[in-house]
């Protein structure tokens, strides 16, 4: 099967140790050719994914029907408390609205459901028809704002206005307008926030009970299982933890602006990750020595919990070849080293949003020969995989089939985990999908490996 | 986990709460894939085309493939002629479609990008290569719903594709082919019609066809574009068939009717065949316009769905159902909900068109006159009645089970999408075959709830 690259992606592929661009000059963060069958997503969906886990809010898509149907419940940000997330809110827009604007539509819609559900905040996410027919939804947002005492926020998340990374900055300034304007008083001297975390599977319970056993406070999480109220107040933390390198960091640096709150960037997936995170907001509190001690009990008792069957993982998936492709890179530093862990190599890495920085670090780990790539096509994920003989591909929803057909395991490292995948626990139940997929027997049965039986020796056990 | 609808019903003029529909595009996309060969390509944002893809990509469990033109602001401000031109460009020289079907998005109607007029210029600059093929359809996502884009597409390919060839009629009898326009149906539904067609013995085109396109066999192969989908040929020919049987008034007939405008192919319009009246129907016409005999084969198939109906009939006697979906699908299982003697309640689509309350009222009328049938609704409006008077059943897309598991109702998947369940990828709605399979569904989730939930007493081992 050959298939070519698309011209002008050429600076979008790095072979470890081979022909092409070095990562340092990859051509990343754009938008994607016109014609190229991209795996991206658009501004809209960025905004939508960070702000939807915040449970008691109002989520409403000015729009036509389509972007909110597409993104109802779509992401598995659990919550712990109210479900009004899960609805799908939308003002539908019509032809007429498209003539007329859609300004007293949308006025209307936030105030009957405001009072019908008494929200603690509304979100308006505005479409891209809505930034061309030129509704001023500030001011509609500022006008039914002070009609029902709550915040309704804006939310400039017009698709075509840039990348899904644009998206994430947009709702960042969204939530901004909430943080600063709660109360911050009986905050403990050692606190933080959990930014970039959204409770897929549950996984921002799992956190906030380690951080909870160090005897640090959790002021917010956002968004995952979060309340309007708890936002308000995150600015009183001392220190705020950023996960997935895209999505919230312009919000972590306005606060350090703004309320002189340091970040460090963390990650929650893998043991050494997990552990470092925790040793990270440790370090942090030197006045308070007992964290420190805490974390470290912490992490011997974990790891011991679930080492010993990691290492039964690891024998059978020893030498095993992976593929990640995913949304943001540093997810993609961490499933790499999680990978390593259970024996596993990385054959081909690749992400949506990574930047030349990104892509430097991710060259750097990988090992000589490994595939590296900037927002793939199918055709080239198909390629690179059969090229690379993988047993394993971790990527999103419109991966998997592609990987099945070919014959190979997956595992959903996006909005449709089942199991959550953070922290210690997580990394056990990471392993334990790796291996209930990459050794399923459905995959004997499939051509590639039928094939690759077929030139053992007859009486070879398969 | 949806506790926050109550039952206490307000008028709602301005918003939409949990949608039974979504927008025009998707469906278009969908149309498309049903051509072989074809590269479905959105003239709009990058995330319109996620979005499709991921969401067909849940419904089927396959790959879906579609090209977008990646509007930026710039795109949005001078119009997207630059960026159809260099994705036209693209899509030919690296994956080599046979044919690209462009669906245009909120966005790029918005701005009133003139489509014809860009594959024109695509043309006469040679940016088509020769032999190649673009189609389009205006999908307003503003407009209309997912249907509406499902049958614009389909008519864009009796449009730009289907022609007569000037064969006298003498000739054309001699090998009389037949039209069948089969409406927004998954792949093994259309394979199932293929079947029950060649068990009759008619030469027909079937378009569009996502069989073998979107039910594939895992074979260890990514193909881009595989085997399946009507060609290219045989929609151009469909303008020389001696007539057309199309399948639903909102997804097939408007291109029947065009294809009747435009090369004179006279056509039967039918609901889609569901159930036993439906598929009498279809196949009655089958057997009119291709002249041909029934088999025995299928009147035994009707037979053993009779037999089962009659079996279980006491089972459905009277219950109340409510039925939510696309407006052709709903329009025909409320006819088979009828012949099992069962009551329909509520009967909605998110989708607009008298003609949807129209016909369910008129199927309606003897045997569930008081039953609520409303166009242009949604499920929220719907969650709200059922808590107002209880139903004993209820049908529709997976967006159904936050309502029935709020409220414990059995409940049955049927139309689109299905994101939670694999049946729908491989066995048939369509035909006595398929009637029988959506019995047995209704018939076990009404006897799983019954089994699970009644009293000791009650509780039977033989049903």
């Amino acid at each position: 099967m050959m298939i070519e690259l698309l011209p002008g992606r050429e600076k979008q592929v790095v072979h470890k140790g081979g022909q092409g661009v070095a990562a340092t000059e990859m051509a990343c963060g754009k938008a994607s050719t016109a014609g190229s069958v991209s795996q991206r997503a658009c501004v809209f969906c960025g905004s939508r994914v960070v702000l939807y886990p915040i449970a008691d809010a109002l989520h409403i898509v000015h729009g036509p029907v389509g972007c909110a149907a597409y993104t109802w419940d779509i992401r598995g940000a659990l919550s712990s408390g109210p479900q009004l997330h899960r609805h799908s809110f939308t003002t539908d827009l019509q032809e007429m609205d498209v003539i007329y604007g859609g300004e007293k539509k949308l006025e209307a819609a936030l105030t009957e459901l405001i009072a019908h559900h008494s929200p603690k905040a509304a979100f308006v996410y505005s479409t891209c028809i809505v930034g061309l027919i030129g509704d001023d939804v500030s001011a509609v947002c500022q006008r039914v704002s002070k009609k029902t005492g709550i915040p309704v926020l804006g939310v400039h998340s017009e698709g075509f206005k840039g990348t899904k990374k644009d998206g994430y900055k947009a709702a960042c300034d969204a939530l901004y307008k909430l943080i600063g304007t709660g109360d911050t008083s009986n905050i403990s001297p050692h606190s933080i926030n959990i930014l970039g975390e959204f409770n897929l599977a549950g996984e921002t319970w799992v956190l906030r009970d380690y951080y909870k056993r160090l005897g640090i406070e959790v002021v917010s999480c956002l968004t995952g299982d979060s309340r309007v109220e708890e936002i308000r107040r995150a600015h009183g933390a001392k220190l705020n933890l950023v996960q997935c390198s895209g999505s919230m960091t312009s919000l972590a640096k306005m606060m350090e602006r703004d309320f002189g709150i340091p970040f460090k960037r963390v990650s929650y997936f893998g043991i050494e990750d997990m552990s470092a995170a925790l040793y990270e907001a440790a370090k942090f509190f030197p006045d308070a020595p007992e964290i420190m001690a805490r974390a470290q009990n912490l992490v011997r008792e974990e790891v011991a919990a679930i080492y010993p069957e990691l290492l039964r993982y690891k024998q059978k998936l020893l030498g095993k070849k992976a593929a990640i492709y995913v949304g943001g890179s540093f997810k993609a530093f961490s499933l790499m080293r999680a990978l390593r862990l259970i024996g596993m190599e990385t054959a081909i890495v690749g992400s949506q949003t990574g930047d030349q920085d990104d892509y430097k670090q991710l060259q750097e780990m990988a090992d000589p020969g490994t595939i590296i790539v900037d927002d793939a096509n199918p055709l080239e994920l198909a390629k690179f995989c059969l090229e690379k003989d993988v047993d394993l591909f971790i990527g999103g929803v419109k991966e998997r089939p592609i990987a099945y057909k070919l014959g190979i395991g997956f595992c959903d490292h996006n909005h449709e985990r089942k199991e959550p995948l953070a922290g210690y626990i997580g990394m056990l139940n990471f392993a334990k999908e790796v291996y209930a997929s990459v050794a399923s027997p459905v995959w004997q049965f499939a051509p590639r490996r039928a094939k690759r039986a077929a030139v053992l020796p007859q009486n070879a056990v398969v | 986990m949806l506790d926050g609808t109550t039952a206490e019903i307000k008028p709602r003029e301005a918003l939409r709460i949990n949608p039974a529909k979504t927008c025009q595009p998707i469906g278009a996309m969908y149309a498309a894939l049903g051509i072989h060969g074809c590269m479905p390509h959105s003239h709009g944002s990058q995330g319109c085309c996620a979005y499709h893809r991921s969401h067909l990509t849940r419904h089927f469990k396959e790959p879906v493939v579609a090209t977008s033109s990646s509007f930026t602001e710039g795109a949005s401000v001078f119009g997207g002629l630059a960026n159809m031109t260099q994705a036209l460009s693209n899509i030919f020289t690296i994956y080599d479609p046979k044919i690209v079907a462009v669906h245009t998005t909120c966005l790029s109607e918005v701005i009133g990008d003139d489509i014809p007029m860009m594959i024109k210029k695509a043309t006469e600059e040679g940016i088509i290569p020769a032999g190649k093929v673009v189609i389009h359809a205006n999908t307003p996502s503003f407009v209309g719903s997912h249907v509406t884009g499902f049958a614009s597409m389909v008519t864009a390919m009796v449009k730009y594709l289907s022609e007569s060839s000037g064969k006298t009629e003498a000739q054309l009898k001699d090998e009389p082919q037949l039209n069948i326009i089969p409406g927004y149906i998954d792949p093994a539904d259309m394979r199932e019609l293929k079947r029950i067609i060649k068990e009759m013995g008619v030469k027909t085109v079937l378009f569009p066809d996502t069989s073998g396109v979107l039910d594939l066999p895992q074979d260890g192969r990514y193909r881009m574009f595989p085997s399946g989908g009507a060609t290219i040929e045989q929609i151009k020919s469909a303008g020389d068939s001696v007539g057309t049987i199309a399948l639903g008034h909102f997804a097939s007939h408007p291109a029947a009717e065009k294809l009747d405008e435009k090369c004179n192919v006279p056509c039967a319009l039918l609901e889609l065949p569901y159930g036993l009246t439906n598929t009498d129907r279809f196949i009655h016409a089958l057997r009119n316009h291709g002249g041909v005999d029934v088999p025995g084969t299928l009147g035994e198939e009707r037979g053993r769905l009779l037999d089962a109906m009659g079996d279980m009939h006491q089972y459905f006697h009277g219950k109340r159902v409510a039925i939510a979906g696309d407006p052709d699908h709903v329009i025909a299982l409320t006819q088979f909900l009828v012949e099992l003697d069962m009551k329909p309640a509520y009967v909605i689509t998110g989708s607009s068109g008298n003609h949807f309350e129209q016909r369910v009222t008129e199927i309606l009328k003897d045997q569930a006159p008081e039953a609520i049938v409303k166009q242009n609704s949604d499920l929220f409006a719907l969650h709200q009645w059922i808590k107002n008077q209880p139903v004993d059943l209820l049908i529709g897309n997976t967006y159904c089970k936050y309502i029935a598991h709020v409220e414990k109702i059995p409940f049955v998947r049927f139309g689109f999408p299905v994101l939670d369940r694999m049946g729908h990828r491989y066995f048939p709605g369509v035909g006595y075959m398929g009637a029988l399979r959506l019995m047995e569904k209704i018939n076990d989730a009404l006897l799983d709830h019954k089994d699970r939930e009644c009293p000791e007493e009650t509780f039977e081992l033989i049903q």
